[in-house]
């Protein structure tokens, strides 16, 4: 009985130290201090941190359906299955597509059937836009769907793509990915990459 | 070369944090530090308890239980009720009886396994105020057992283990609360959000595209989700999701964050007993144990995706890629699940169900061992405790001598709760496997098919039985059958494991201290080491080993077959 009224105390006192003043000191130190992280580092084009479809998503009023393809004007991000490339999808609002904000994995194990056919049908996406070798990165799916980045190396092999749709030399696009790759943090955390957002908003920039 | 300094860096780190961190903690259970008595005297005036009172076993066991009773009778309520309640911009409504149970009962026991998406099930009023609150919760009682335990093991003729109330209340104050909320402030300004507005939809002027963003309260909880070694995340994908770990460092800070309590409390134990070459010989079998996993995942994750090769891409790349995040990369990303599987963390930072067969190998034995290596907050340290008992017992057995740990003897009944404490685990987790891939409903949850699909399951209730919670997402979760079978294992793995740990402290604690003699078998040596690891490695692979030759084993044996 004593036991049962302690715990009672005891959940209540904690609740307003850890459970609710914990957390709303945090948020308001972050919104105080890092405005702009804490809400999701938000830029003219989209949030640094969350990757975008950059493909062509072509609406069929007939079967109210899309059809995502890669688009050659841009540095395309890696594929995404909720909205995976050459599959028609519904979207009966007419809008296409709404990528949305929930995250997923494609979960798929290294000895799927599903995953061999996926990744084949990528490289032939590929392919069949001019990059001719893709690398692992185009091919398969990130951890979060969500995945803002590309290697170096990622963005290399699209570039025979890019060049020939926008008419750029293949020179500039090399060095536009040489002055946006990044990383790894202070020289040892994790990999260096490419921003994708941020190398297509370098690329928008130059042909303006 | 970089994975060289990564590695160098996380050991230079957790070696600050064993000597200080762990200094520290002994000062605050020993009752030594009191510069937040102006908080902590209120508390016990309203508990109506004192740091002098201290309580037996028995009493500091059903105080817990009682604890935990209510604490989760809180947060059942809180998400039955979320529909109701305020900080609901999406208007997500009440859970299902099944699935609040199993989050109930996950976040209850540290688990933190989740059967439903974050962003698309959780109100921010209930991530905050009921899950965040409980990744305190769940990580305190789990320090308190362990402080709770090592006094038995320290204690000479006293029989009691501390006061419940007053630890609980300690842990949370000047342990939990002031070093996650450190580390939230780095989660957030790497770009964690922390917000109560409801998703964004943006506009890509680029491509005409438009997107929408779900936000929330994320950047402190991830801070207390990794010290807690909680590894329940905001998000639906957990710590792949670029807005709980954003960056390269908050990476790093997560892996040294969740290991870093469960390594110092080696430190704490080497202190408390008065001989800290005792915690070092614990540690030397902790690490030895977490850097043979970490060195075959790292291995395995390097070599290319089967399933990627055979459709076509050129193997002239390295590196399994499906289901991980660029700005990781691979080792890294490698180290961080087997630190956060080793230590019933549970938090993913790839997707382990795309990850190559010896590595997903590596992750189930890490917590196949029994989530000792280094384990949970508290959890790992009061478990390899028990296994401590069974190696001096069967230490003792090799040369014909009453054993003694520590200088008190091990009798039978030290020996009968070690093993109970031991075997709780893998018998829930093989049972409810076996009932699971036995029954319909078991057999409807899987994805993948194949070896792959066994694995999926068997990684659901190895990670449950552990309190570990992390998942191959493939698996069909919230189902009632899964919810339910679930809650049992966590239950089981949680409290089944701490109270014949409490028992044995409580039956120890009265003993008194043999001097020792010649014959004494010494447990701060390598031989001790070896025999400790032995038994770890022996009853784990007895144990599972049939269980693992049906998944990942016969999987990575399969070359070119495909499901």
């Amino acid at each position: 009985m004593q036991a049962l009224l302690r715990s009672i105390v005891l959940t209540a006192v904690l609740f307003v130290i850890c459970g609710v003043g914990y957390p709303i000191a945090g948020w308001a130190l972050s919104q105080a201090a890092f405005h702009s992280q804490a809400n999701g580092s938000i830029t003219k084009n989209g949030s640094t941190l969350i990757g975008q479809q950059w493909g062509i998503a072509t609406y069929d009023a007939s079967t109210t359906s899309c059809t995502v393809s890669i688009n050659p004007m841009w540095f395309n991000g890696r594929p995404d299955a909720d909205d995976p490339l050459g599959v028609q999808y519904s979207a009966k609002n007419g809008t296409c597509p709404v990528v949305s904000g929930e995250s997923t994995q494609a979960d798929l194990g290294p000895h799927s059937k599903v995953l061999v056919a996926d990744v084949a049908a990528l490289v032939a996406a590929w392919k069949a836009v001019g990059v001719t070798n893709p690398t692992p990165d185009l091919v398969t799916t990130s951890g979060s769907q969500l995945d803002p980045d590309l290697t170096a190396q990622d963005a290399l092999v699209e570039v025979p793509m890019v060049a020939k749709a926008r008419g750029v030399a293949p020179s500039v696009l090399r060095t536009l990915i040489s002055k946006a790759t990044v990383g790894p943090q202070l020289g040892f955390l994790g990999s260096p990459y490419v921003n994708v957002l941020a190398l297509n908003e370098a690329l928008a920039a130059l042909s303006s | 070369m970089t994975f060289a300094l990564f590695l160098l860096a996380l050991a230079v780190c957790l070696a600050l944090c064993w000597r200080f961190l762990g200094a520290y903690m002994v000062a605050v259970f020993e009752n030594r530090l009191s510069f937040l008595g102006f908080i902590e005297r209120p508390i016990y005036r309203l508990l109506g308890t004192n740091k002098e009172v201290e309580q037996s076993w028995k009493r500091y066991a059903s105080s817990m239980v009682v604890f935990s009773g209510v604490s989760a009778l809180f947060l059942y309520l809180v998400l039955a009720l979320q529909g109701h309640l305020p900080l609901n911009p999406q208007h997500f409504s009440d859970l299902t009886p099944a699935l609040d149970l199993n989050t109930t009962v996950s976040f209850l026991t540290n688990t933190n396994w989740q059967n439903y998406g974050g962003e698309t099930t959780m109100s921010y009023f209930s991530q905050m105020f009921g899950l965040e609150f409980h990744q305190f919760l769940s990580a305190a009682v789990g320090l308190v057992l362990a402080i709770a335990v090592i006094r038995g093991f320290a204690n000479r003729g006293k029989p009691t283990i501390g006061n419940f109330w007053v630890d609980m209340t300690r842990s949370c104050l000047y342990v939990l609360f002031p070093i996650a909320f450190l580390l939230g402030i780095v989660f957030v300004a790497q770009g964690g959000v922390d917000t109560l507005h409801g998703p964004v939809t943006i506009h890509n002027g680029l491509t005409g595209l438009t997107q929408t963003i779900a936000l929330g309260p994320v950047g402190f909880m991830e801070a207390i989700k990794q010290l807690g070694t909680n590894g329940g995340g905001f998000f639906n994908i957990n710590s792949a999701h670029p807005f709980e770990n954003p960056t390269g460092l908050t990476n790093f800070m997560s892996i040294v964050a969740l290991l870093s309590i469960p390594f110092s409390l080696t430190y704490v134990f080497g202190k408390m007993v008065g001989r800290l070459r005792q915690g070092v010989a614990v540690l030397i079998a902790m690490v030895i144990l977490y850097g043979s996993l970490i060195g075959l995942n790292a291995w395995a994750e390097a070599q290319p995706n089967p399933a990627v090769v055979h459709g076509g891409v050129a193997t002239q790349y390295v590196g399994n890629m499906e289901g991980k995040e660029v700005r990781f990369g691979i080792l890294p990303s490698s180290l961080f699940a087997v630190s956060s599987t080793v230590t019933s963390t549970g938090s993913a930072d790839y997707a382990y169900d795309s990850g190559n067969s010896w590595g997903n190998f590596a992750l189930l034995s890490g917590m196949m061992l029994g989530e000792v290596e280094p384990g949970g907050v508290g959890s790992g340290m009061y478990t390899i405790l028990l296994m401590a008992i069974i190696a001096v017992f069967i230490g003792g057995l090799m040369i014909g001598r009453t054993p003694e740990y520590l200088g008190k003897k091990i009798q039978a009944r030290e020996v009968k709760l070690a093993g109970i404490g031991v075997l709780v685990m893998p018998i829930t987790v093989l049972i409810l496997t076996g009932i699971a891939v036995s029954v319909h409903a078991g057999r409807a949850g899987p994805l993948n098919g194949g070896p792959h699909g066994f694995s999926e399951i068997l990684y659901a209730f190895t990670s449950q039985g552990n309190n570990n919670g992390s998942a191959f997402g493939g698996l069909t979760g919230n189902t009632p059958f899964y919810n339910i079978m679930g809650s049992v294992a966590m239950l089981l793995g949680r409290f089944g494991v701490a109270i014949p740990a409490l028992a044995l402290a409580g039956s120890l604690a009265g003993k008194q201290v043999v001097p020792a003699g010649l014959g004494t078998f010494r447990t701060d040596n390598t031989m001790f080491i070896g025999l400790l690891i032995g038994v770890i490695v022996i009853i784990g692979g007895l144990t599972f080993f049939p269980a693992l030759a049906l998944g990942p084993i016969v999987e990575a044996l399969s070359h070119g077959k495909f499901w």
